[in-house]
């Protein structure tokens, strides 16, 4: 980031930078440092803290039957769905970037998910989805793959793989407009002059534009790391973590723990482990950034 | 010369292959939303038809009008229309002096600054929901609009000050400098000449604030309980948890929400990807 030299005020930065500092501390830091503070306070059904408890909410979310499968499933989650995603936007950022007639009606239908709110995706898919009423059986039965519609939310396994196909569906748009900006940065005349030379798309993809788009699908990488593993929505408005637990992420696990079953000790224990696990999140963007700083 | 980079063989109709994977790629993003289109314009009968017919016998308006009655659209509409607009301009007033002091300035306490910026991107409210409500209690601010535009504020601000100051960086110090010497203060300077420069980034944080307001879910459906003041994203999930769900309803609501923000996101369209090269890329 550049830095000039310009005239100070009275008051140097304060002014300047202070009331966004006082929001982002009041409004961000302070609940995360009352979640932690909660998760080691006994908390009654009512919500009043009845005193220091140490780490016993902790032990209450180690034994919670549900977390062991919860964990593995939130991996999976987390790492196939930011992987599919960032590998489907890779081709369809290079193909909307190529002209082609209607590019701008294709580029405006990829916003919708995008602009969509993920809970308004998430009904549709579920009703196209639905065991009864789902188009999806209609039109697999119509092409004479299914004798018999299936309950595709009622699965957990089904399930679970529709929830991962509906959030590759909503991050893919983001991710492709990353991609999409990284690839207006690439000189057209290098891919001129390397094509004169015999290079084929495929080289010229590999050797060149890549390389180059290797920022932009890092920070796309982290901001869908960070949101897919956040993500609420989805998994609330499609089977609720159904049937039973077997479609939970950690994040929805806590809201239940908390909203449901009134453990609110539990679950800000449980949402401190979360907190935990995106701080591994940072350190690796950390990293990134200054991969990024000392590569220009 | 275009090219799709992906294709590996060079045939002559590559422009016929890009064309058609471009217009299936279009089709897979918006067949989801024309059949929530259609859907809506069944009459109520035909909605839990076995087997569901692909298209209404009769196209009907009716649920387009019905659902004012059914639900309290307009007050959702208002709600979220009211927050998403205020939380926009607290991150617009505040993020834009903080990015434009940071990009132009060494001070004490500026790596701070940019460490809690980056550390608080990480961060959503969706993680930090319960210590949110319980500091809202404790701030009697459960069930106000106050409360959102602050969280949703406070929350994209990160992203904003992040974008904002990549532009500011990017513009010269030298055109500032100009307009001093003809005599214009440091504000003016910033609002007549380094403003309308960074405005694809201003734009862009506009719009990226917006729509995370706009679509909001969690923390509106936990600290709104009055169903005048929920957001449309809560208001019309909620006849998700009746017994039988008015999917025609549900759906006509939900178009009536997202074709507004489709709009205005497609009309900046062009500044988006200049304001993500400036964040992703610089």
């Amino acid at each position: 980031m550049a830095t000039g030299s310009i005239r100070r005020g009275r008051f140097g930065a304060l002014p300047w930078i202070g009331p966004a500092v006082v929001l982002i501390l009041v409004m961000v830091v302070w609940p995360a440092i009352e979640m932690i503070r909660t998760s080691l306070h006994e908390i009654d059904q009512t919500g009043i803290a009845k005193g220091w408890n140490g780490i016993s909410n902790y032990r209450t979310l180690i034994h919670n039957p549900d977390l062991p499968q919860t964990l593995v499933r939130t991996l999976i989650w987390v790492s196939v769905v930011v992987s599919l995603t960032v590998l489907i936007s890779l081709p369809v950022a290079q193909i909307l970037h190529g002209k082609f007639p209607g590019r701008k009606v294709v580029r405006y239908s990829i916003i919708i998910p995008w602009a969509a709110s993920v809970v308004m995706t998430a009904t549709i898919w579920r009703w196209i989805l639905d065991g009864f009423y789902g188009i999806l059986n209609r039109i697999l039965q119509d092409v004479g793959v299914l004798k018999d519609p299936i309950d595709w939310l009622g699965n957990p396994n089904s399930a679970f793989v529709f929830l991962m196909v509906v959030a590759i569906f909503v991050s893919v748009p983001f991710t492709t407009y990353v991609i999409l900006a990284g690839l207006t940065t690439v000189p057209e005349d290098i891919l001129e002059a390397s094509s004169i030379d015999g290079a084929n798309g495929w080289k010229r993809y590999k050797e060149i534009t890549f390389p180059l788009l290797r920022s932009a699908l890092l920070v796309s990488a982290v901001i869908n790391l960070i949101n897919v593993f956040n993500s609420f929505p989805i998994i609330w408005a499609m089977t609720g973590g159904g049937p039973g637990y077997s479609t939970d992420t950690t994040t929805t696990l806590a809201y239940k723990i908390s909203f449901r079953d009134q453990d609110i000790g539990q679950s800000a224990a449980m949402a401190t482990v979360n907190f935990a696990i995106i701080l591994i999140f940072i350190s690796i963007f950390l990293k990134v950034s200054k991969w990024r700083e000392t590569s220009e | 010369m275009t090219m799709a980079g992906s294709s590996r063989k060079r045939f002559t109709g590559r422009k016929v292959s890009l064309t058609i994977s471009g217009w299936v790629i279009g089709a897979v993003f918006i067949l989801p939303y024309l059949y929530m289109l259609i859907t809506a314009l069944k009459p109520k009968a035909e909605i839990t038809k076995i087997p569901i017919d692909y298209l209404p016998s009769k196209w009907t308006w009716a649920n387009f009008t019905e659902v004012w009655h059914v639900l309290p659209l307009a007050g959702y509409l208002k709600s979220s229309f009211l927050v998403a607009f205020a939380a926009t301009l607290v991150v617009l007033i505040f993020a834009v002096p903080a990015a434009y002091y940071v990009a132009r300035n060494k001070f004490r306490g500026r790596t701070a600054f940019l460490m809690l910026v980056l550390i608080t991107q990480m961060f959503s409210p969706t993680a930090l929901v319960v210590g949110i409500f319980r500091e809202m209690i404790k701030f009697h601010l459960v069930d106000t609009y106050f409360s959102l535009i602050l969280i949703y504020g406070a929350f994209n601000m990160a992203f904003s000050i992040w974008i904002l100051s990549s532009f500011f960086a990017s513009i010269p110090v030298e055109i500032e400098e100009a307009a001093w010497i003809d005599g214009a203060s440091r504000i003016g300077t910033l609002r007549r000449v380094i403003l309308p420069l960074a405005m694809p980034g201003l734009v862009t944080a506009f719009i990226f604030t917006f729509i995370a307001a706009w679509n909001e879910y969690v923390i509106a459906l936990t600290l709104m309980s009055s169903p005048q003041r929920e957001p449309l994203t809560v208001g019309l999930t909620s006849l998700i948890g009746q017994y039988q769900i008015q999917w025609n309803y549900l759906f006509a609501g939900s178009l009536i929400a997202i074709i507004p923000v489709v709009i205005l996101f497609a009309s900046i369209e062009k500044y988006l990807v200049g304001g993500l090269t400036a964040g992703s890329v610089k």
